[in-house]
């Protein structure tokens, strides 16, 4: 039987790598794919924390966390197919019309 | 094991006006399909029919204070004042964007059912009761807004604003997902007076060796972060300056009120309701306190958010003052004034702590509604004064985006003297300078930030806000003392634009004048939100 604690370390080392991600990344869908790990991170911690309540609240936040990501990933994949047309590139780096 | 509740059960009459706009949203991306294209006008006086219909609705619900959907929702004159700000806000938006839309080429009745969904959302952040609730409403008003953000499609400016705004606040929703997380974690439960229980313990008093307590707190400064991401809080504001000079000036009017009011909305149901009396170091004081003492110790996450609404005030103040493009300058403005509204939500965080027996204690979070008023005054004030500035940058702004400099205001009381009186009275509001409803809303929130204790951080606001007259009055004396080297008519001064202008314009005078009719309104929500505590 895994502890609770294991689980709980999983998803914050998962966090951690997926926020390093969105920092570190310079690919567009790369720092995207990032944001997804984060949140399934928090996925995992919360079905982990049902389980040891034994309620479902968490199980029922985890279905609302995967719609509204389904969601964000549209919007999402949109905005970068737009900036590929403008921009020929991905590479978040060459976002920099703005300064100051 | 799970019941299914009745229809009746729900309540959702409490929950009408938030319902009536999102399904009335969904009916309208369809209608919308119909109206010819050089008809586009239809769908904006269709979204202000239903923005007044939501308004009368909100009436009745005002105060209810009943929860509907399994106490996931809560009907109260908080939830009330909040949809009252934002769907006032959304109207003046809608008369805005009639004309800009048309004259930039990016007319798209869409627009509209973006706008009323993301209004819709911080509707439901307003009554949220549960972090389930908190977060959804938080997805609904950001997603249509980063869209919103990139709608200039032909513009790369535009479009990098819609990319960083969505990648930037796609991470803080992981943040606020994750700290909610932990919080289920440590309390069992998602629903705010139910953590609010949990947390102050069965002898009223909280339990520090606890284990859950390092999730609690971890779990807290994550849905900080989180929410400062969305109301751009000083150091996560980063996103804010390039998102607001990009996206086309409508949207950006809307997000700095609308975002704004959503993000605090969440942010104080979540410290005033949930986690208030989160005290981590006691010191040795509570145990040596005589039965009858009272003492005052701060919160675990105050001296965070301290820290944040300080830093927020001064880099927002001391950067806005070294722009030249006032588009860029009130993004700037807009992160100052998140961070007086911050203020008083630290002043939330000073916790009285009585011992009333042996064992037995109280705590209480007793500066909750003072701050609470002070808070939404200000996001009142703020909503019409903001509003009404980017109406009148807007008017002068070219077809193409430009227009917006500084200098483009030279001599504006000669060629427009009435919109430049407005103009010159929104940015008085915004220095708050008294008969302004910006006067009112930062008095009551230094009030409240002074009862809790939080002295220094009081002194620091005024001291700010006296920086911030320097770069508001400089539009002034750019209006009213200076010639203009350009001579050509401002293209966006239209008559929707004099509408909202002038709308935005009589709340901030009417609400300065007479600051008791908002809080008149507020008068119960204090005491709603106690009763429903205990």
């Amino acid at each position: 039987m895994v502890g609770m604690e294991a689980y709980v370390i999983l998803s914050a080392v998962l966090f951690v790598l997926g926020a390093m991600g969105v920092m570190m990344r310079r690919n567009a869908i790369l720092v995207f794919m990032s944001v997804e790990l984060m949140l399934n991170a928090a996925n995992l911690a919360l079905v982990a924390f049902s389980r040891q309540w034994s309620g479902v609240d968490g199980q029922v936040f985890v279905f609302f966390v995967i719609t509204v990501a389904a969601a964000e990933v549209a919007v999402g994949l949109a905005l970068i197919v737009t900036i590929f047309r403008t921009k020929q590139s991905i590479n978040i780096d060459v976002l920099h019309q703005m300064e100051g | 094991m799970i019941d299914v509740p009745s229809f009746a059960e729900l309540n959702l009459e409490v929950a009408l006006p938030g319902i009536f706009l999102a399904l009335f949203t969904t009916v309208l991306l369809i209608v919308d399909l119909f109206i010819p294209k050089d008809r586009k006008i239809t769908t904006a006086h269709l979204t202000i029919g239903a923005l007044v219909v939501a308004f009368v609705l909100n009436l009745p619900a005002f105060n209810a204070g009943e929860t509907a959907m399994n106490e996931m929702f809560i009907a109260d004159a908080f939830a009330g004042f909040v949809n009252m700000i934002v769907i006032t806000g959304a109207i003046i938006t809608v008369l805005l964007s009639v004309d800009y839309m048309k004259r930039s080429g990016i007319e798209h009745g869409e627009f509209y059912s973006l706008l009323l969904f993301s209004v819709s959302g911080i509707m439901f952040m307003g009554s949220a009761n549960d972090l389930i609730v908190v977060f959804i409403a938080l997805e609904l008003l950001s997603i249509p807004l980063y869209v919103m953000a990139a709608l200039r499609h032909d513009d790369v400016k535009s479009e990098e604003s819609g990319i960083k705004y969505f990648i930037l606040g796609a991470f803080a929703s992981a943040f606020f997902v994750y700290g909610a997380a932990l919080i289920y974690g440590a309390t069992g439960t998602t629903n705010l007076p139910e953590i609010f229980r949990a947390i102050a313990g069965a002898d009223g008093i909280v339990a520090t060796e606890n284990s859950a307590m390092i999730y609690l707190v971890i779990g807290a400064a994550m849905v900080i972060v989180a929410l400062g991401f969305k109301v751009a809080a000083v150091p996560f504001h980063m996103w804010t300056p390039d998102v607001y000079e990009g996206a086309p000036t409508p949207v950006t009017a809307f997000m700095s009120v609308g975002a704004k009011a959503g993000g605090f909305a969440g942010l104080l149901r979540v410290m005033i309701i949930g986690l208030p009396l989160l005290v981590v170091n006691f010191g040795d004081a509570v145990e040596t306190m005589a039965i009858g003492e009272t003492i005052t110790v701060p919160s675990a996450w105050q001296t965070a958010l301290w820290l944040i609404a300080a830093a927020t005030m001064i880099f927002g103040n001391f950067i806005a003052i070294s722009q030249t493009n006032v588009k860029r300058m009130l993004a700037y403005s807009s992160i100052a004034h998140a961070g007086y509204i911050l203020m008083a939500v630290a002043a939330v965080g000073t916790v009285q702590i009585t011992k009333v027996a042996e064992n037995d204690y109280t705590m209480v979070a007793v500066y909750a509604e003072s701050a609470l008023n002070g808070a939404l005054v200000y996001l009142l004030a703020y909503t019409f004064t903001n509003l009404g500035a980017f109406a009148v940058v807007m008017s002068l702004e070219n077809n193409d985006g430009s227009g917006t400099m500084l200098d483009d205001f030279n001599g504006l009381s000669k060629r427009h003297p009435l919109t430049a009186a407005m103009m010159a009275f929104f940015m008085l509001s915004l220095i708050g300078v008294p008969t302004t409803a910006g006067f009112i809303g930062k008095f009551l929130i230094f009030d409240a930030a002074i009862q809790a204790g939080l002295i220094p951080l009081t002194i620091i606001g005024v001291l700010t806000s006296a920086v911030s007259a320097y770069y508001y009055v400089r539009i002034i004396v750019n209006m009213y003392l200076k010639d203009a080297a350009v001579t050509d008519e401002a293209v966006g001064l239209t008559p929707y634009v004099n509408y909202a202008t002038i709308v935005a314009f009589a709340g901030t005078l009417i609400f300065g004048l007479f600051p008791m009719l908002a809080l008149d309104l507020l008068a119960s929500s204090g005491a709603q939100i106690a009763t429903l505590l205990f």
